[in-house]
């Protein structure tokens, strides 16, 4: 059965539909991508998925339950988590701390002001950041951080209420091709570990065939096509809208080159 | 009717010099996103400058208007040397760093002008040609009224005008969208800025230089018109000069009407309106969410628990306060007391200014509040001491709770703004609600209880300041304390963690509201009295310095801030032209340690120590 399954999700801008009628499953332990052109909608698609936009119609269900009209942050308690395609971090807070906060929260502890915040889930930030290999980073200033080592952060801040089901907007948006590799093996690794699973939008073709179990095509709106990697590449509709698209497909499954 | 018409035009000719100001003020923050707090200074250089000149120079109208021109020119040159030696120094600091200051140029000028125009009021002569009423429905309407119901538009043309043929006017628009964009394209923003300023304290000018016929000039006219200005233009939108039209006229019109109804209204209408319109729509009427927030701030370093060594000082300073009594019991004690108000009041600011990141404008309310309840527990109910005094934080925390609910859905200047309608709101109920508060005779006879003596009355305020002093240390620190500083660096991630950020902030406001009530209260028994000068503007001012002055970033800086705070105004203000060297201690601190005191001392150490690690700065 699916964890997260869409049903007819629909938005319209003014007139424009955004959105029209999108439906996709999201199974146990899947890494699945949401492509399409700049303007196809991945975004609008995104944040009706996690209570940051209200769709016009559809039902988006984790594990049954309904998400539609449910604010953000308890979609988060519900179990999904995201991360940010420009980096959101607390800037003022070491490595650590920011895994700690999310956990804080995670354990409704926002309210005390009996214990230090420091002091508390230690061990379980540090085995989160270990996660993403940034164990020796926990006491540096996140201010310092580099970009790749960033988004590795906000994966383990992603991970820290254990979600269901994770988002990830763009994960190697800004970051060099070596990072890009790294960071979707990484997340391939939590997912099998873990038995998360992911849906995330990109632009890099490498990435996705790459990485991608299956793969979403969104264009103007409407899911155009569904499938593997290779059915994604043969599918005639999809290679008429990246125009030319023979080039941007070129990357063959587990030989991205960068 | 023609009553009511002449009402309606007095109105719009007040709503023409207020325009003046406010656009001036609006286009000086969207370009240079500098809260010009001086601006009502500007706008009183221009009246005394255009006074001399209307006084030496008879020659008729020309000579009038020529004068009125000059003097807002030489404002405009007055602008340009603040916005080079000072301004320029740190738009990269704080952002409300810039606001202090810009408090200090406002003393400067305050003084300058006593210097050279003396104490004394000034009354000019009226405009030539323009002297007489003219009788419209009945009722007689001043000419020159009419005239100025003229050059507001007049002037909204003009700008408008230059905005949209001028590549200059394109740039500052361009500025006022996305500064950074236009720092991008290779733009001189140092020019850019320095021609805006100018063009800002030249509206000023001329504003101030216009009222010369209409009222006497005094050295009370800067704070009374930046109050207004402000509440205009963030109900026009910070940075939106149709936005300030539209909103001068509101103000004014409403004003106009509303002294019929109800004499005393003048005093909180502005605010009354502002906090309604902030409510209705965050950004002002014309305003952009852009327009909230200043120059990003510079990342502050994680914070480090306090090491033994910090304990020790600590400890040591609290046994040194301890021992006082036993080197004198006199004015040293007294002096101590003020201080431990200031410090806690500071400290209260600094929860919710430097932790939590909601920079408030009007942290006076609920210390008013605190010494209000607390002395009206006293000669109202009779209460002794003790029970008295726990009126003041409750007073203090359900005040904090009523406007802070309003307050916390707004962010980065219109907050500020907010929290400083709320205060003036507050200022003119207290002001004016005479069988209650007294009124401007404030309450008196609040003396600390027969077994307080002065020494016993310093220990508790000792006690209650180190109390309160550990409890927001201990709330900085704890998850709770996180939480708001999390929000405070993202809202967006502190939402994606499941936090409703709203509600933590909130309860943020209310807990330092409390406190401050807390220091209002011990500042009520130590003075024996309390004035409507304990909520005003001014007072919510002096908060902010102490807490900039010690470094917004530190826990230690509201300790070093108040402490500098309370030292300084106690030595300078026996001096004569004390403004003016306070303004000037203020700007040299400003620009000497824009990360205050506390970040001054430590980079201090750093250079001494170099093996300190440094802070979270990027190289």
């Amino acid at each position: 059965m699916s964890v997260l399954s869409v049903r007819g999700l629909t938005k319209t801008f003014g007139g424009i539909k955004a959105v029209s009628d999108v439906s996709f499953d999201l199974e146990k332990a899947e890494f699945l991508a949401l492509i399409g052109p700049n303007g196809a909608g991945k975004t609008t698609c995104f944040n009706m998925l996690n209570g940051y936009l209200r769709p016009d119609a559809g039902s988006v269900k984790l594990d049954g339950t309904e998400l539609v009209g449910i604010r953000p942050r308890k979609v988060w308690r519900m179990g999904v988590g995201r991360t940010f395609q420009i980096t959101e971090t607390f800037a003022s807070m070491t490595v650590r701390e920011n895994v700690q906060m999310a956990l804080i929260s995670h354990h409704r502890q926002t309210l005390d002001i009996t214990h230090r915040a420091r002091a508390l889930h230690v061990a379980e930030a540090d085995a989160l950041l270990a996660r993403v290999g940034m164990a020796a980073d926990a006491d540096r200033a996140t201010s310092e951080l580099a970009y790749g080592d960033l988004k590795r952060l906000e994966l383990a801040v992603a991970l820290a209420h254990r979600p269901k089901v994770l988002l990830m907007d763009e994960p190697t948006a800004g970051m060099a091709p070596s990072e890009r590799i790294a960071l979707m093996a990484l997340t391939g690794d939590i997912i099998k570990a873990e038995g998360v699973s992911v849906l995330f939008t990109e632009h890099d073709m490498d990435v996705v065939f790459t990485h991608a179990h299956r793969i979403l095509v969104l264009n103007r709106g409407r899911l155009i096509a569904e499938g593997t990697g290779a059915e994604i590449r043969a599918n005639a509709e999809v290679q008429a809208v990246y125009l030319g698209g023979g080039s941007v497909f070129h990357g063959e499954a587990g030989g991205a080159h960068g | 009717m023609g009553f009511y018409f002449a009402q309606l035009l007095t109105g719009l000719a007040n709503a023409s010099s207020l325009f003046l100001i406010a656009c001036g003020l609006s286009i000086i923050f969207g370009v240079t996103r500098i809260v010009n707090f001086a601006h009502g200074s500007l706008y009183m250089l221009g009246a005394y400058i255009a006074y001399t000149l209307v006084t030496t120079i008879h020659a008729g109208p020309f000579g009038f208007w020529a004068s009125v021109l000059l003097s807002a020119a030489a404002v405009a040159l007055v602008g340009a040397v603040i916005e080079i030696l000072i301004l320029r120094r740190i738009y990269r600091a704080p952002e409300l760093f810039q606001l202090v200051a810009t408090f200090g140029v406002l003393l400067i000028i305050q003084d300058a002008t006593l210097a050279i125009w003396g104490a004394e009021d000034l009354l000019g002569p009226r405009a030539p040609g323009l002297d007489r009423a003219v009788r419209i429905f009945g009722e007689p309407i001043p000419e020159y009224d009419l005239a100025l119901i003229v050059i507001g538009p007049v002037v909204l043309g003009l700008i408008t005008l230059v905005f949209r043929k001028t590549r200059w006017g394109v740039l500052v628009r361009a500025a006022t969208q996305d500064r950074e964009m236009v720092g991008a394209l290779g733009v001189n923003q140092r020019w850019l800025f320095t021609s805006a300023f100018m063009l800002g304290a030249f509206l000023a000018g001329l504003g101030g230089a216009l009222q010369v016929p209409r009222e006497s000039v005094s050295l009370l006219m800067d704070l009374s018109v930046i109050g207004e200005a402000f509440v205009v233009v963030v109900i026009g939108g910070m940075g939106s000069v149709g936005g300030a039209f539209v909103a001068a006229i509101i103000i004014s019109v409403l004003n106009a009407f509303g002294v019929l109804v109800f004499p005393q209204i003048s005093l909180i209408l502005p605010f009354l309106v502002m906090a309604i319109v902030l409510v209705v729509r965050p950004y002002g009427l014309f305003g952009s969410p852009a327009s909230a927030h200043g120059a990003p701030p510079v990342p502050e370093a994680p914070m480090r628990p306090l090491n033994q060594a910090g304990i020790v000082a600590m400890t040591l300073v609290v046994v040194a306060f301890a021992a006082l009594p036993v080197v004198d019991d006199g004015f040293i004690l007294v002096l101590a007391v003020d201080l431990f108000v200031a410090v806690l009041f500071a400290a209260s600011l600094h929860l919710i200014m430097g932790v939590g990141g909601m920079v408030s404008f009007g942290h006076a309310a609920y210390f008013g509040l605190g010494a209000y309840a607390a002395a009206l527990a006293v000669k109202t109910l009779g209460l002794p001491m003790l029970p008295a005094m726990l009126f003041g934080p409750l007073a203090a925390a359900l005040g904090a709770a009523v406007f802070g609910w309003f307050c916390v859905r707004l962010s980065g200047v219109y907050l500020a703004m907010l929290t400083l309608a709320a205060a003036q709101i507050l200022w003119g109920v207290t002001f004016q609600w005479q069988s209650v508060t007294g009124g401007d005779d404030g309450i008196l006879g609040v003396w600390p209880a027969s077994w307080a003596s002065r020494e016993v009355y310093f220990y508790l305020a000792l006690a209650v300041t180190v109390v309160g002093l550990a409890l927001i240390r201990r709330i900085a620190n704890s998850p709770f304390g996180y939480t708001l500083r999390g929000g405070r660096d993202s809202p967006t991630r502190a939402e994606a963690i499941g936090i409703d950020l709203k509600a933590h902030q909130w309860l943020g406001f209310i807990i330092a509201g409390a406190l401050a009530g807390v220091a209002g209260v011990l500042f009520a028994f130590a003075k024996g009295s309390v004035f409507p000068e304990t909520l005003a503007i001014g007072h919510s001012i002096d908060a902010l310095i102490m807490v900039l002055l010690g470094g917004v970033q530190s826990l230690l800086g509201p300790l070093f801030g108040a402490t500098a705070f309370v030292l300084i105004e106690d030595w300078v203000t026996r001096l004569d032209y004390w403004r003016f060297i306070f303004g000037a201690i203020i700007l040299l601190i400003c620009i000497a340690a824009p990360d205050g005191i506390a970040g001054g001392l430590s980079r201090l150490w750093r250079l001494v120590r170099p093996g300190t690690p440094r802070s979270g700065r990027p190289a």
